[in-house]
């Protein structure tokens, strides 16, 4: 039981009600184990983002169950099993960064000796100290999403979830950030959920590739990548890497009708 | 020696770009006052020596014009003769010092904006909480500041004074009628600042509605605050001398500027408005630098407070 982190079955969510009703999740079933780097590929509008805050407890399935480390969205939201990456930093501007690591830390009710020795271990992880005493805006925006991790690690949650947390980046620092990533998935063997647009990162990253389409939201296919878990950004340039980028988007193809998008 | 010399381009620099825009603004409006007053009193200084029989010509006028006693329009020089007279030429106990009237109006300024303030602040706090606050006391809150002011001032010093309070109560009390209402809708909107994801951030962290006040909105309300504050306290001065006018008060400068209209003392009254526009300037600017330290502190020093 312990090894399934998220499980979803027949999870389906509407917002709104009559004409205004758009199916956001529809039939989503999906299993994660412990120490999985699931990506979610698709479209805008496919649901992936719904996914995550529904794991995250952000929004309340209409039907269909959904549990997180054994338990409801909910509960483990109140024994703090995840932590949160939003695509924007969302750093505080009136907190400087190992204020803004420690955040959590403070609300959590932690002792002052712990906080900093977790703000520390949490900035040394996205290799940020030095930093502490300076405010968001002084650090370039791979930084400042770099600040955003450390904030989500500081709690040590087994559970981390990323939205598009690179998605506002420039192609060279958002290769940058994804080694770093994964050298640091492998470091703290954190499982990871990770919402993306595209499709080499996805590739790059996961261990899984969940590739969704819209209107409505469902799950087109799920792959599961040869890779090992240690890689280096060459294998971009292998066979496989190819083939399963190809997969993916023949997936995201097939559930894509191009007409419908102009309603 | 070469740092000297950077400071000094940077002290010329300041004092172009700041300081001479200001002056030119103020040189301008010094010539076009001076016109106006020249041609304002000309009429009556005419009128004057046709009825005197004394002969006059241009230069006469001219210089006439900025030295009467009642003047349509005081030369600046006039009113600036006559604060000097009554600022640094005068004991403070005097009754005749606008230091002594201005510090009568400064007290209550300050109080009615604290008070202010403090009641902007409560309201805020409990529209951004309560959904029933905002729909019932929103609409009291825009209607409060559709009367007139110079219409409810009188009736709410009446009223306080035969309830047992006079002096600075009650003028204190209409400085806050005005200057309470920047401050709600302003910390209003500081309150609702934090972007959404920010909330769902303290939501993720199980956070209590208690700590998503304190430690986002609170201090995300601080810049919009300092703004609605600089609102405050400029209505809060205008709102002390509009208490003082319908009262006879005896000493503030609203009183200074209804016994000057009394007489017809023109200067008197140009002299109690500059005085007021003074003040005014000078408390603005104090919250601004207030704010603006306080937001360095905080770390927001790439935005203006």
């Amino acid at each position: 039981m312990t090894d399934k982190i998220i499980s979803a079955k027949n999870v389906e969510l509407k917002f709104g009600r009559g004409s205004e009703e758009v199916v956001a999740l529809k039939n989503i079933s999906l299993e994660v184990g412990a120490g999985e780097f699931v990506s979610f590929i698709g479209p805008s509008g496919c649901g992936k983002t719904t996914f995550l805050r529904t794991v995250a407890a952000l929004e309340k399935p209409t039907s269909g169950h959904i549990l997180v480390n054994g338990v409801s969205p909910d509960e483990a939201r109140t024994n703090r099993a995840y932590g949160y990456v939003f695509q924007s930093a969302g750093l505080y501007p009136w907190r400087n960064i190992s204020k803004n690591v420690s955040l959590p830390l403070e609300i959590m009710n932690y002792s002052r000796e712990e906080i900093s020795k977790r703000v520390s271990e949490s900035l040394n992880l996205v290799e940020l100290n030095g930093f502490e005493k300076k405010f968001p805006w002084q650090l370039s925006g791979g930084m400042q999403q770099r600040a955003s991790i450390a904030r989500a690690l500081s709690f040590d949650a087994d559970l981390l979830l990323m939205d598009e947390p690179f998605g506002a980046l420039d192609e060279i620092v958002r290769d940058h950030l994804n080694e770093q990533l994964l050298d640091l998935w492998q470091k703290t063997g954190k499982t990871i959920c990770f919402v993306t647009h595209s499709i080499p990162e996805a590739v790059f990253l996961s261990t899984k590739i969940v590739v969704m389409s819209p209107r409505p939201g469902r799950i087109v296919d799920v792959i599961k990548s040869p890779f090992p878990s240690s890689r280096s950004l060459e294998i971009r340039d292998s066979k496989e890497f190819i083939s399963i980028s190809q997969r993916v988007r023949e997936g995201l193809r097939s559930g894509y009708d191009y007409n419908e998008n102009k309603g | 020696m070469t740092t000297m010399r950077i400071r000094a381009k940077k002290f010329l620099k300041t004092i172009a770009e700041k300081i001479l825009p200001i002056l030119t603004i103020l040189f301008l409006l010094t010539v076009v006052w001076y016109f106006f007053t020249i041609y304002l009193n000309s009429a009556m200084q005419i009128d004057k020596y046709n009825k005197q029989g004394i002969s006059w010509n241009i230069s006469k006028l001219v210089l006439d014009t900025m030295s009467q006693e009642r003047p349509k329009l005081p030369a600046p020089h006039q009113i600036a003769e006559e604060i000097w007279k009554t600022t640094v030429e005068k004991k403070i106990t005097s009754k005749r010092s606008l230091i002594y009237h201005g510090s009568i109006t400064l007290s209550s300024t300050i109080v009615g904006f604290m008070l202010g303030t403090v009641l902007g602040v409560v309201l805020a706090v409990s529209i951004v909480e309560n959904r029933a606050m905002e729909s019932s006391l929103m609409p009291w809150i825009i209607a409060s500041q559709t009367i007139p002011i110079l219409a409810i001032a009188p009736m709410i010093i009446v009223v306080l004074n035969s309830l047992g309070f006079s002096g600075l109560l009650p003028k204190a009390l209409i400085s806050t009628y005005l200057s309470f209402f920047p401050i709600v809708v302003g910390m209003v909107k500081g309150l609702r600042s934090p972007d959404i994801i920010l909330v769902d951030l303290m939501k993720t962290y199980n956070s209590s509605k208690v700590d998503i006040f304190f430690k986002l909105r609170l201090p995300a309300s601080v810049p919009f605050l300092f703004t609605s504050m600089k609102v405050a306290i400029a209505i809060s001065l205008v709102g002390a001398i509009v208490g003082e006018l319908p009262t006879g008060a005896v000493a503030g400068l609203g009183a200074r500027l209804l016994t000057g209209s009394y007489y017809g003392q023109t200067i008197q009254i140009w002299s109690a408005l500059i005085m007021a526009s003074i003040l005014a300037a000078t408390l603005v600017f104090s919250i601004q630098a207030i704010g603006y330290l306080v937001s360095k502190k905080m770390g927001y020093t790439n935005e203006e407070a």
